[in-house]
């Protein structure tokens, strides 16, 4: 369904923009000219566009959650290991 | 009363009651080193197991009183964690997670542990399945 949907107006805006170059006005102008429905769609994909790029740009405020284990690296475990297995063993109430 | 104790004999006071507290100071963590028989139990039949963090966990669906068992325990853990970990330079996370390492290694057989893909595994006479980072 989608690429038959995209197809369309992508194959009437190639041709038009290599004929007008790279002035925008003259391309949208003339695209809405030769189809009317080509625009509809173009709006709609331009929609979607913009809502993904507000998705996109709100992400970063929210606190990134990180897997914990990925932080933790081995040289760390080791140098740790001694002193856990003490701790564990000073405190078998509770291991 | 203390008016009428002699200096010598106050001193003499004195030392056996810091005796007596030094007594107590020694003797209170004594009294907490073993297990809990409930959760001696709960460890035995399953129902807790070693996770890969440094907690307890649930390999079943926990009653109640089975989470609160656990619960104390890893906030207990969680103290102990901490204070370690400030003593060398690290984060909680970090000790609790290498304490989880030395902790399954040392569970045993009919026990359970968590497996490096989150799945529970039953202890067996052979090795556990661990993080590849534990030495």
């Amino acid at each position: 369904m989608k690429p038959q949907q995209l197809t369309k107006p992508v194959w009437a805006a190639t041709s038009s923009a290599m004929e007008l170059g790279a002035s925008r006005q003259g391309r949208s102008g003339r695209f809405g000219m030769v189809r009317a429905a080509g625009m509809k769609g173009l709006m709609l994909i331009g929609g979607a566009m913009t809502l993904a790029g507000c998705i996109s740009v709100n992400a970063p405020d929210k606190p990134i959650v990180i897997e914990l284990n990925i932080n933790i690296k081995q040289e760390v475990v080791y140098r740790l290991a001694a002193d856990a297995g003490n701790t564990i063993k000073d405190n078998p109430d509770i291991f | 009363m203390t008016n009428f104790v002699a200096p010598i004999e106050r001193s003499m006071l004195a030392k056996a009651g810091w005796a007596t507290l030094a007594a107590l100071v020694l003797v209170a963590p004594a009294s907490a080193q073993q297990r809990d028989p409930a959760y001696a139990a709960a460890r035995a039949s399953g129902q807790v197991g070693e996770k890969v963090d440094g907690y307890l966990g649930f390999p079943v669906a926990p009653s109640a009183e089975i989470r609160r068992l656990a619960d104390d325990i890893n906030i207990k853990r969680k103290a102990v964690y901490a204070e370690r970990a400030e003593a060398n330079g690290a984060t909680i996370e970090e000790y609790a997670f290498s304490a989880g390492c030395q902790a399954i290694a040392r569970s045993v057989p009919g026990e359970k542990y968590q497996a490096p893909d989150g799945s529970w595994q039953t202890r067996t006479a052979a090795a556990p399945l661990r993080d590849p980072r534990c030495p």
